[in-house]
């Protein structure tokens, strides 16, 4: 064999463990990169034990829709990933895109089964349009499709 | 044709007619780009003004990972075929591909502070991407880090491939776990997410950022090739 050929396929093995090895250290730090949990994911994880209710913790959804209450600075709300909710109390400054079935992390922690919120950041998703165009799906009825 | 060109020589004659063309072609295309993006395009219905970001801040990222791209090959080619000129052309992407690493995430903060509500966190989108512009770093110190310049390829080369692997991870970050960051919108299997109106100034910026990339890196790489003769001269004069 070539000294060519046998340097390649020494970075040919080279490249497939590093590739298995970042492959298996994200895997193991799953819970660690996940930059929030739904509320699903909360429900199961409450169950199961498996979260420490003592520490902080990030949770995503969109706004439910006819859920937010504001009592002076107090501002509650449920967040909904299409299957499960939860309640989420904040006191505090509320981004701008924040409104009805917008995506938004809460960094919190859990109290008696609701979300008690000290920071609030908005989520934007992949969708870029014009505002016209956005009239125009709401007025069609084509909303919450894929534009195109 | 690779192994034509790769003789520096055959390639300073073969990039001398075209040089100034592709030069004037980035010029073109950025000037055309930056008015439809910052003039002639539509607000977005959410992001309003801010959205004109996007129009650079997309052209830096991608660029800033396919510029990364483009070293670990040259890296692949150097370890493997022994061949020097692969390494001067490693050596003349890096210090355009960690300007614009680093300006992905300075225009991204710029557009986080008034979207989100932060100027930065830490999810997979964006601490992958500040782990690229650390590989650019590292890169570009490895790489000089020898008296004698070439005593650093070997090691630079070998850093190169190694962060090969977290290109993937920033490409598919937003897929593979939640992330603030929003999933992609131009590459993506049901098609682009983004209004045609909008899509177009960026393909065009995207095509600026390509000419003037090659511009760029053409004028490195004739620099480092000069430096090269000057200072096997330098040696022969003992």
């Amino acid at each position: 064999m070539n000294p060519k050929s046998q340097r390649l396929i020494i970075l040919f093995f080279f490249l497939t463990l590093l590739g298995l090895s970042t492959f298996l250290v994200l895997k193991s730090l799953e819970d660690n990169i996940v930059y929030f949990y739904s509320p699903t994911d909360i429900n199961e994880k409450i169950l199961s034990n498996e979260i420490d209710l003592s520490k902080r913790i990030r949770i995503g959804g969109l706004v439910k829709e006819n859920s937010i209450l504001k009592e002076g600075k107090k501002i509650s709300f449920k967040i909904h990933d299409g299957i499960d909710e939860i309640l989420v109390i904040y006191n505090g400054i509320l981004p701008d895109l924040f409104r009805e079935e917008q995506g938004i992390v809460a960094l919190g922690k859990i109290e008696n089964k609701n979300f008690s919120a000290i920071e609030i950041l908005a989520k934007h998703d992949e969708n870029y349009m014009p505002k016209e165009v956005s009239d125009m799906l709401k007025k069609n009825g084509k909303w919450k499709g894929k534009l195109n | 044709m690779i192994n034509y060109l790769a003789n520096p020589n055959r390639f300073l004659n073969f990039i001398k007619p075209i040089e100034f063309s592709i030069g004037v072609f980035s010029f073109l295309f950025i000037f055309i780009g930056l008015y439809l993006s910052l003039i002639n395009s539509p607000e977005d219905y959410q992001q309003g003004d801010t959205v004109r970001i996007m129009y650079i801040h997309v052209p830096f990222a991608w660029f800033a990972s396919f510029l990364y791209f483009s070293i670990s090959i040259a890296s692949i080619f150097f370890l493997i075929w022994k061949h020097p000129f692969a390494d001067i052309i490693a050596r003349s992407i890096a210090p355009l591909g960690l300007i614009f690493s680093i300006l992905t995430i300075l225009t991204g903060s710029l557009w986080g502070k008034p979207m989100w509500g932060t100027w930065w966190v830490w999810d997979a989108r964006l601490t992958s991407m500040l782990i690229l512009c650390i590989f650019y770093f590292a890169y570009i110190g490895i790489s000089n880090a020898f008296p004698r310049k070439i005593d650093g390829s070997k090691p630079a080369a070998i850093l190169a491939i190694v962060g090969m692997v977290n290109l993937p991870i920033i490409k598919f970050s937003v897929d593979w776990w939640n992330t603030l960051h929003q999933p992609a919108s131009i590459i993506r299997f049901d098609g682009p997410s983004i209004n045609q109106e909008m899509l177009l100034p960026l393909i065009i910026m995207l095509l600026g950022f390509l000419f003037m990339s090659i511009f760029i890196i053409l004028i490195n790489i004739k620099t480092n090739l000069i430096y090269k003769k000057y200072q096997s001269e330098i040696l022969k004069l003992g």
